[in-house]
């Protein structure tokens, strides 16, 4: 008999589950879990992608997927391709996370897109010395979802998430 | 999906891959670092984008993006132009797609169908970042004349890619300076292919072709 899995089994369990490029944050902190639902040992996730080109999607569909077998449940991961993700999906939990990881969180969204104006003003807050001293230095990094930032103050250079 | 809406995405997805591609030509190469760092980051997220729309129109995204034959394949001629080492071409092109993939996504997030409306939105949102990038190079670039000569010698071919209804948007959202000498497009129509095609059709399919039907 398949042991009966709860929907807070699930969401406890993927709260375990790391982001496979920024290992500070799980995948419930990172908002792309859209919904459980469990019918007996059958469980559905709605999960949405953060960028498009993120080469992290498949990796974390498998861990999720893994995460779910381990309760002794079956898993159907059900990609959501709108855009109902945003950086503002982020929990408060994991935007301190990453800020304590050295990743600055992102700015929160505004009415239209961000513009070239606002990555070059001052709003951008170091995560190691929390100076706002910062300029911007490249609005592309080493992953599609991060910017990358230099701090005049402690002269260090940062990554800066993506307001998306 | 199918007819003319289907054609409409695939040569977006199309457009998309091959730009890709073709940015990505830059890893390693680029005149700075940063844009190292920034062409592979832009190309990644096109072929991300070719990607997602592949998988709206098939189950199999691999298969619709390898296996057709290159006359099959939908792109522009503007982005199977190959530029390296020409920086002020890259450039320009980076800019003039920009402007009409933007005015062609409005149209798409405004689409009835709600899958495809709600992916269109997605793509502008990472898309703005390609917008800020291809507007930084060009107030740096906007004075120097083989900047401006490559602006006007690919104009025609954005027209081309671009909806018939943008054409007017399109050419008033550039300074005087900046509009094309030349509108003529029929030598660039989307369907006829840019010299230079069949080879990259060629090494972008090379690996899947190798071993038909492996998985990677």
């Amino acid at each position: 008999m398949s042991p009966v899995v709860t929907a807070e089994a699930v969401w406890s369990a993927l709260a375990g589950v790391e982001d496979p490029e920024i290992p500070v944050i799980s995948l419930v902190d990172l908002g792309v879990i859209r919904g459980v639902s469990v019918d007996g040992g059958h469980v559905h996730v709605e999960f949405t992608p953060t960028f498009l080109g993120c080469p992290a999607l498949e990796v974390m569909r498998a861990r999720m997927t893994e995460a779910i077998e381990d309760l002794g449940a079956e898993a159907e991961i059900e990609v959501v391709m709108d855009d109902s993700w945003s950086t503002d999906r982020i929990t408060p939990e994991g935007r301190e996370k990453l800020r304590a990881g050295g990743f600055a969180p992102p700015a929160p969204r505004e009415a239209g897109m961000p513009r070239l104006v606002q990555l070059r003003s001052g709003a951008f807050r170091c995560p190691y010395c929390g100076s706002t001293a910062t300029t911007l230095e490249n609005i592309f990094g080493p992953t599609p979802c991060r910017s990358i930032r230099y701090c005049t103050a402690c002269r260090q250079p940062f990554e800066q998430f993506k307001t998306i | 999906m199918d007819g003319p809406e289907r054609q409409r995405l695939l040569a977006i997805a199309d457009d998309e891959l091959v730009l890709g591609w073709r940015d990505s030509e830059w890893t390693g190469i680029a005149p700075v670092l940063e844009e190292d760092v920034a062409f592979s980051s832009i190309a990644q997220n096109e072929i991300g984008h070719a990607r997602a729309i592949y998988q709206l129109l098939s189950d199999d995204a691999d298969a619709l993006a390898f296996d057709r034959p290159p006359e099959e394949y939908r792109s522009a001629q503007l982005v199977e132009l190959r530029f390296v080492p020409d920086w002020a071409r890259t450039i320009a092109r980076r800019v003039l797609y920009e402007a009409a993939d933007e005015l062609r996504l409005r149209t798409l997030m405004a689409s009835d169908d709600r899958a495809v409306a709600g992916l269109a939105a997605k793509v502008d949102r990472e898309e703005a970042y390609h917008r800020m990038h291809a507007e930084m190079w060009h107030d740096r670039l906007r004075d120097e004349p083989r900047y401006l000569a490559a602006v006007d010698e690919l104009f025609p071919y954005t027209l081309a890619m671009a909806d018939p209804d943008d054409h007017e948007t399109l050419i008033a959202r550039f300074e005087p300076k900046t509009r094309p000498s030349n509108t003529v497009l029929q030598a660039h129509a989307r369907g006829t292919h840019a010299d230079g095609w069949v080879e990259l059709w060629a090494e972008m399919t090379e690996v899947r072709r190798s071993v038909p039907g492996a998985r990677w």
